[in-house]
């Protein structure tokens, strides 16, 4: 691991000023992501923002009645909070789905939506990767791609979103809630975070260096049967080879947000007409234009199959 | 609370913690001054910021119960208690537990005086090489209090109800502790005796 400074800032707006002062500066919160990247050198920040301890870690009733959950709220919390577990469902599912539970101990609702690829070759310091190193190719397109996009990727990169909750956030319309180093506050509905790689996969989401994400609030709950369907490879602690996020009303009508398949979770709006008439004509409008290799285009059929088997638990 | 501990925490960093080098990371070490308690008892290091929670008890502190497995999180080994929650000790700086309470495997139990899970283990042979094992221990004290505390798990039938200690959830909850002898049967035998021990809950 490469040396850097460290230091505890006393505010949120303070941490991303912090941030802003410093070149290559980053912030740190549970850390499971980022200090797995700074043992291997992939990550090598000169200097780390602790935001542990900024009081991010409420989860609080909005106005509006749904709910706002500080940054820094620990997965394993968000998933046992009475009112995720009694209103989004979904979410719950998800978070449950991730990881372990020593890993959800420690990791946080925002450093969940900001966790990196796992793609092997972003991994691997010795190929080529240009979400790691810019410029120097993509190992992957003519590597081992079984766990890879199947849509939304580039010439420049097919890695795909590893996180189950966001899949989850997505389907529920999230919106995120940032503070820059000039005090600025802003909002991101969660179908704007995450980015397509196109020719700059370097940058995973719309965030800039020095804003901080605050908060994440869920609109008020959308009732209906909730369910999180996670295809691995195996039962527990790995990631979804395929997964469905779906909420399904009494009369067929509904969202769907797929994971393990795109850069971002993949939600297609103008799909979701298509979920009174069953899983392969909504998955069907949903990854039209899908880009498979070889190797994972088994999880076009599966996204459907998986689909399939969430609505009928949906109906059950 | 958080923000008073923060600013405290700055305070007691050394001014060189605070003012590095320009540029990415770079090889020449920054140490800080941390100061937590382990079994109970309160120690204090002047270590490299870099130094993991796991590396501090193990090379500074001679704690070397908790193992270090893969280094990455995939294993368990590590896993040690940190102001009551299990966690990966080798995915979290030391720098970054100002002040909490860490219980590892040493401050379980002794071989005078063994925590009941260690006896269970012992009595339902749940190991063979040993090396997972503290961290096995470590894990499943907290799965058993987690599921007391009503925490739900991916095995969890109604998010509704509390969920209870079944031999589905214990798999699910322990799918973070990698054993390559593959002793997990025996594991769940001795966590689900432990669990029904009525002393458990005084001893966790």
């Amino acid at each position: 691991m490469k040396s850097f400074t460290y230091e505890r800032p006393g505010s949120p707006a303070e941490a991303a000023a912090a941030v802003a002062r410093r070149p290559h500066a980053k912030f740190i919160a549970g850390g499971t992501n980022l200090l797995d990247l700074m043992k291997l050198q992939i990550e090598t920040p000169a200097h780390l923002v602790d935001v542990n301890g900024l009081g991010l870690d409420r989860i609080e009733d909005t106005p509006e009645g749904g709910l706002r959950i500080g940054a820094l709220v620990r997965n394993t919390d968000l998933a046992a909070d009475e009112r995720v577990r009694r209103d989004y469902g979904v979410l719950a599912r998800a978070l449950l789905a991730g990881a372990t539970g020593q890993l959800r101990n420690q990791a946080t609702t925002a450093g969940n939506l900001l966790q990196r690829t796992r793609c092997p070759y972003f991994y691997d310091t010795a190929q080529a990767c240009n979400k790691r190193r810019p410029g120097s190719g993509c190992a992957a397109l003519d590597g081992v791609s079984r766990q890879l996009a199947v849509i939304g990727g580039s010439e420049a990169c097919i890695a795909t979103h590893p996180s189950d909750m966001a899949v989850a956030m997505r389907v529920l319309d999230a919106t995120v809630e940032t503070i820059d180093a000039a005090g600025a506050a802003r909002t991101i509905p969660i179908s704007e975070l995450h980015r397509l790689p196109g020719d700059e996969p370097e940058r995973d989401t719309t965030l800039e260096p020095d804003e901080l994400i605050t908060a994440v609030t869920l609109p008020k709950p959308l009732g209906g049967a909730q369910v999180y369907r996670k295809v691995r490879d195996r039962a527990s602690y790995a990631f979804a080879l395929v997964s469905v996020a779906a909420v399904v009303q009494p009369d067929g009508t509904g969202r769907v947000a797929f994971g393990g398949l795109a850069h971002k979770p993949w939600r297609v709006e103008a799909a979701e007409g298509e979920l009174p008439r069953g899983a392969k004509a909504t998955a069907e409008a949903a990854l039209a234009g899908a880009h498979p290799t070889p190797d994972n285009a088994f999880k076009l059929a599966l996204a459907e199959r998986t689909l399939g088997a969430a609505l009928k638990q949906a109906r059950a | 609370m958080a923000g008073s501990s923060a600013n405290a925490a700055l305070a007691a960093l050394p001014e060189i913690a605070k003012a590095g080098p320009a540029g990415t990371g770079g090889d020449a070490p920054v140490t800080a001054r941390m100061a937590f308690t382990v079994n109970g008892e309160r120690r204090e290091l002047d270590l490299d910021l870099r130094t993991s929670l796991l590396d501090a008890l193990r090379e500074h502190l001679h704690l070397t119960g908790s193992k270090k497995g893969c280094d990455h999180g995939q294993c368990g080994a590590c896993t040690m208690i940190v102001n009551g929650r299990r966690i990966n000790g080798c995915l979290t700086l030391a720098v970054m537990h100002q002040g909490a309470e860490i219980t590892t495997i040493e401050g379980l139990g002794t071989p005078d005086a063994l925590h009941p899970l260690q006896a269970a283990f012992i009595r339902h042979d749940g190991y063979q090489c040993g090396y997972c094992t503290p961290g096995q221990i470590c894990s499943g004290v907290a799965v058993l209090e987690e599921i007391r505390a009503g925490i739900p798990s991916h095995a969890t039938g109604d998010l509704t109800r509390a969920p209870d200690v079944s031999e589905a959830e214990i798999r699910e909850r322990m799918s973070g502790n990698i054993c390559r002898c593959g002793a997990y049967s025996n594991i769940v035998e001795a966590m689900t005796a432990f669990a029904g021990d009525p002393s458990s809950r005084s001893q966790a």
